[in-house]
C-alpha cells in the first residue's frame, strides 16, 4: 500500500502548488510598479528576484556582486523602505522595482509577491531567488561567470542547484566595526562556523533540511530544532508552474529539492553567503522585534532578538577565516561535484 | 570543420588554421537556421581555401554526423589535392600549439593515421552497458528525445535474442570521433566498392560517428596510432567536459595539438591560443595524461564523494557512506575510571587529542576543558544530543590529520548514536567491563542510591555489549573484564598503543 500513499501525497503536493499559485495571484494587486524594465530581457537572461526593506547599505555590494556574476536582470518588490531604497533601486538601469506597504509576514516574508513577479517575467530563465543580505558564490566563481554555471547544468539535465547559507560574522562585537555601503563586505564579515552542521531529510517535500552556524551555536543552544534553517534552493530554471513552499528552503515540484546526492557521491552545491551581521544588524533587530514580520511564531525568537540587540561577539577559538571559494570547497561547505 | 553553435567562435578558429595555409571546408547542421549560415559562409568568404559541404542534419548518436564527415571529407580530396593528412575538428576545437607545429609533426610521419582505434573488448570506455551491442541490434529511437521507446527496444531485441549480422566479417572498432587520416586511408575508406553496403549497416548503429571510420580504417591503413590528436576529456556519464578560462594552464601542461570542448565565452583561452606563439618551435609529444589525474578524481568525487563528509549536496542514505566518519578514532570504554590521569597519560603517550566524555549528559568533554573545538563544534549538550550521529561525523571532519581518542562509559547519553560507532571500521574500541562500579565505591553515596544506579550503569552496559558483539559491529573492539585487565594491564594497553601507531 506504501504506493497508495506516494500517490496520495504527490497528489496533495499538486494541489498545495496550485494554492500556493493562487495565492501568489491574488496578492498580485499588492504590487505597485515602479519601473518596470522588464521588456529589456532577452530570452537567454539570467535573472535574479529579491524582496528587500531598508537595504541601502547593503544593496551597492549585492547589486554589484551579481551583475559580475552575470545576472542580467533584477526583479524587486520594496517592502515599504524608507531610508532611500526605493529611489535607489529605481536608478539601476538594470532594475524592475515594485512596491508594496502590506505585510511581509503575511505574504509568506515576500515569496507570494516574487512567485507573482516569476510567473509573469521568469519563465523558462534561469533564475536566482535571494535575500538582500546573500552573496551567492559557487565554485569557480571567480573565473566562470553564472552562464557558464547554467549552461553546464542544463547539459546535465538539472533544473535547480543548492546553497548553503553560511553566516558571516566579525570578530569582536558587531557594531564595533565600520561598513560602509559598496565595500566588500567580507573585510568585515571574515568570520564563519565551518563544521557545525546538522542535516536531516525532510519526508514530505524530501529537502534537505540543514541547520547550524554561528546562529544555532550562539543563540538556539537550548532548543537547536528553532535554529534557522541554512539549506537552500536558490538557483532554479524556472517554469511559471513552480513555486517556493518556504522562503527558499524548499520547493514544488518536490524534484526541484533533489539538489544532493543519496548513493554516496557528490553533487555541486554553492555558498549563501550572509551578511547579516553587519553592524546595522543591532538597531535592525529591535525593528524587527517590534514588527514580528520574520518567523511564523515571532514572539518565540524574542530571546534571539534581545541577544542581537545587546551588541554580541559572535566569534570563538573555533571560528574560521574566510579565504575563497577553494577552502570552502576543501572544507567540505560547497562541492564542485564534477565540474572541473 | 562540423560547427552548430557559437559561429563566430567558428570563424576566428578557421581564421587562423587558415593563415598557416590550411584549407578548410565546413560542414554546418541543417538545423542552422539559413540567415546565420548564409551570415557566417559570407563572413568567410574573403578566405580562397574554404569550402561549404553539403548539409545533413546532425543530432547526436545518429548517422548524420558520419554522413556530414563523408560529404566534408569528399569536398576536401577534391578541391583540395595537395591535401596529405585531413583533420576532423568541430567548432568547439582550440589548437594549443602553433599551426605549423601540427603540420611539421605530420610532415615527419607522412603514412600514419591518428585515429583512436579499439575493439570493445579492449577498452572499458562504454558508459551505459552498450558496448558490442551497439554493433549488433537496431536503434531506430533517438536515444535523447525518446529515451523509454530506446531502453524498451533494446529489452525487446535482447529478449528475442536478435543480433544484426556485421557485414564481410569486419571488425568493429570504437574510439573518439576527432581524428586525422591520411589521403590514401580517407579515400579508400570514401571510394571502397562495398561502401553502400557498409553504410546501410552503420547507419543504423548506435553513435556511428565513434566507430564508422575507427572501424574501417582499420581495413586500409598503412600504420595507425590508436590516439587522438585531439584533446577531449569524459565525464563520468561519457559526457566531454568543458574547458574554461581557468584551464589555460592546464591545457598549456598537456601538450596536445587540439583540445575540446572549449566555452565559446572563455576569452581569455581563445586569446592565449590563437595569438602567434612564433619561435617556440617545441618538439614536445603531446601528453595528455599529464593532466588525467584532475579529471580521474572529478569522477571519484561525483560519485564515491569524500567518504565521512555530511552536507548539502552529499547525503547518503543509509549504508551508501562509505563509513560514518573520514579517520580512524580511539573509544575508551572503563579506563578513565580504573586509571588515575589516564587521560593525560594517554595524551603523552600517543599523538592523539584525548577528549573526556564527549557524550557525558551535562557538556561535552572537549580536551583540556576547551568550549569549541575546530569548526566551532560547540560543547553544548542539547545541540550535540540534536544530532549525535552529525557532532561525530563533523568532529572527525573537522580535525582531519589528527587523530581523535574520546571516552565513554554507561553515564553517558550515547544510546541513539552506539549503532553507528559499532558499525563504523574507523572506530577502535576497547572496554573494560564493569570498570564503572569503580567511581560507585569510591563515592559517598547512600547504600541503596548505589544500588539503584549499579543496576541501572548494569543494565545499559551490557546491552552496549550485546550492540558491540553483534555480527554487524564493524569497528575493531576489544573487551576485557575488570579482573582480566587489572590481572595483567601493561599488555592490552600497549596493544593498543602500537595499534595506534605512535609510540
Amino acid at each position: 500500500m506504501s504506493w497508495l500513499a506516494e500517490a496520495a501525497m504527490v497528489y496533495r503536493l499538486r494541489w498545495k502548488r496550485r494554492r500556493l499559485l493562487f495565492r501568489a495571484f491574488r496578492k498580485r494587486r499588492q504590487l505597485k510598479p515602479v519601473i518596470n524594465r522588464t521588456h529589456q530581457i532577452n530570452p537567454d537572461d539570467i535573472i535574479a528576484a529579491s524582496t528587500v526593506r531598508n537595504e541601502l547599505v547593503r544593496l551597492p555590494h549585492f547589486l554589484e556582486h551579481h551583475r559580475d556574476l552575470g545576472v542580467n536582470h533584477f526583479l524587486f518588490v520594496d517592502n515599504a523602505s524608507d531610508d532611500g531604497t526605493q529611489e535607489y533601486l529605481s536608478k539601476q538601469p538594470d532594475v524592475s522595482l515594485w512596491s508594496t506597504n502590506s505585510s511581509y509576514k503575511q505574504s509568506r516574508f515576500g515569496v507570494d509577491w516574487l512567485t507573482w513577479l516569476q510567473i509573469k517575467y521568469a519563465g523558462g530563465h534561469w533564475c536566482l531567488m535571494l535575500d538582500a543580505d546573500e552573496i551567492f558564490i559557487y565554485p569557480h566563481h571567480d573565473t566562470r561567470p553564472l552562464k557558464a554555471l547554467v549552461e553546464w547544468l542544463d547539459r546535465n539535465d538539472r533544473q535547480s542547484f543548492g546553497a548553503l547559507m553560511l553566516d558571516m560574522y566579525p570578530k569582536g562585537p558587531v557594531k564595533s566595526h565600520i561598513y560602509a555601503p559598496g565595500d566588500d563586505p567580507f573585510k568585515v564579515l571574515c568570520w564563519f562556523d565551518g563544521g557545525n552542521y546538522v542535516m536531516q531529510k525532510q519526508p514530505k517535500l524530501e529537502n534537505l533540511w540543514i541547520q547550524g552556524g554561528v546562529r544555532a551555536r550562539k543563540f538556539f543552544g537550548d532548543n537547536p530544532r528553532r535554529a534557522p534553517t541554512m539549506g537552500k534552493t536558490p538557483l532554479v530554471k524556472w517554469n511559471k508552474r513552480f513555486v517556493y513552499v518556504s522562503s527558499t528552503h524548499s520547493l514544488l515540484p518536490r524534484w526541484l529539492n533533489h539538489v544532493y546526492e543519496e548513493d554516496g557521491g557528490e553533487g555541486a552545491s554553492g555558498i549563501l553567503l550572509h551578511t547579516k551581521f553587519l553592524p546595522v544588524i543591532v538597531e535592525k533587530s529591535s525593528e524587527e522585534k517590534e514588527r514580528q514580520e520574520h518567523f511564523a511564531n515571532s514572539a518565540l525568537y524574542d530571546g534571539y532578538y534581545d541577544a542581537l540587540k545587546d551588541n554580541p561577539d559572535l566569534w570563538c577559538e573555533g571560528s574560521t577565516q574566510y579565504i575563497s571559494w577553494r577552502q570552502l570547497e576543501a572544507m567540505g561547505l560547497m562541492s564542485r561535484g564534477n565540474w572541473v | 570543420m562540423l560547427v552548430h553553435t557559437a559561429f563566430d567562435r567558428a570563424e576566428q578558429v578557421a581564421r587562423h588554421w587558415a593563415a598557416a595555409g590550411c584549407p578548410i571546408v565546413f560542414h554546418a547542421d541543417k538545423a542552422v537556421p539559413a540567415k546565420t549560415y548564409n551570415a557566417f559562409v559570407k563572413k568567410l568568404s574573403d578566405l580562397p581555401d574554404v569550402r561549404f559541404a553539403q548539409r545533413h542534419r546532425c543530432e547526436w548518436g545518429t548517422w548524420g554526423l558520419v554522413a556530414a564527415t563523408q560529404s566534408a571529407s569528399e569536398v576536401m580530396l577534391q578541391e583540395f589535392p595537395d591535401v596529405r593528412h585531413v583533420y576532423l575538428a568541430s567548432g568547439s576545437c582550440l589548437p594549443l600549439r602553433p599551426v605549423q607545429e601540427l603540420i611539421d609533426y605530420l610532415v615527419d610521419r607522412p603514412h600514419t593515421d591518428f585515429i583512436e582505434s579499439a575493439t570493445t573488448a579492449d577498452v572499458p570506455w562504454t558508459i551505459g552497458g552498450l558496448d558490442q551491442e551497439r554493433f549488433t541490434l537496431r536503434f531506430p529511437f533517438s536515444w535523447r528525445k525518446n529515451r523509454f521507446l530506446f531502453d524498451r527496444y533494446v529489452a525487446f531485441q535482447r529478449s528475442v535474442g536478435f543480433r544484426r549480422k556485421i557485414p564481410n566479417g569486419i571488425v568493429p572498432h570504437m574510439g573518439s570521433q576527432w581524428w586525422c587520416l591520411t589521403r590514401q586511408t580517407l579515400s579508400a575508406i570514401l571510394e571502397d566498392p562495398e561502401r553502400r553496403h557498409y553504410d546501410r549497416y552503420f547507419s543504423k548503429v548506435w553513435i556511428p560517428d565513434e566507430s564508422y571510420f575507427q572501424t574501417l580504417s582499420r581495413l586500409y591503413s598503412r600504420q595507425i596510432e590508436s590516439r587522438s590528436l585531439t584533446l577531449s576529456k569524459f565525464d563520468y556519464q561519457g559526457k566531454p567536459h568543458i574547458f574554461y578560462d581557468d584551464h589555460l594552464q592546464l591545457l598549456r601542461r598537456s601538450d596536445c595539438f587540439v583540445a575540446r570542448k572549449i566555452w565559446p565565452y572563455a576569452e581569455r583561452l581563445y586569446r592565449a591560443f590563437l595569438t602567434d606563439q612564433a619561435g617556440a618551435m617545441s618538439r614536445t609529444e603531446p601528453n595528455p595524461g599529464k593532466i588525467d589525474r584532475i579529471f580521474a578524481k572529478a569522477v571519484e568525487r561525483r560519485t564515491r564523494g569524500r567518504p565521512g563528509l555530511f552536507m548539502q549536496s552529499r547525503f547518503p542514505v543509509e549504508g551508501r557512506e562509505n563509513g560514518l566518519t573520514c579517520a580512524q578514532y580511539s573509544i575508551f570504554e572503563g579506563f578513565s575510571e580504573l586509571f588515575e590521569n589516564f587521560e593525560s597519560w594517554l595524551a603523552k603517550m600517543t599523538d592523539m587529542r584525548v577528549h573526556g566524555h564527549l557524550f557525558a549528559p551535562d557538556a561535552v568533554e572537549f580536551s583540556e576543558g576547551q568550549q569549541v573545538m575546530n569548526g566551532a563544534l560547540s560543547n553544548n549538550a542539547k545541540l550535540r544530543d540534536y544530532n549525535p550521529k552529525a557532532f561525530l561525523a563533523s568532529l572527525i571532519w573537522n580535525t582531519r590529520g589528527e587523530r581523535q581518542c574520546f571516552q565513554l562509559g554507561p553515564r553517558d547519553t550515547f544510546k541513539k548514536i552506539e549503532w553507528d560507532i559499532a558499525k563504523d571500521p574507523n572506530a577502535q574500541i576497547s572496554v573494560i567491563t564493569g570498570a564503572w562500579a569503580v567511581t560507585l565505591f569510591k563515592s559517598n553515596a547512600n547504600f541503596s542510591d548505589i544500588r539503584r544506579e549499579a543496576a541501572r550503569l548494569q543494565q545499559i552496559e551490557s546491552k552496549h555489549l550485546e550492540v558491540l558483539r553483534s555480527q554487524w559491529a564493524k569497528a575493531r573492539i576489544r573487551i576485557w573484564t575488570m579482573a582480566e585487565f587489572v590481572e595483567a594491564p601493561m599488555e592490552p594497553l600497549q596493544r593498543i598503543i602500537d595499534e595506534i601507531g605512535k609510540q
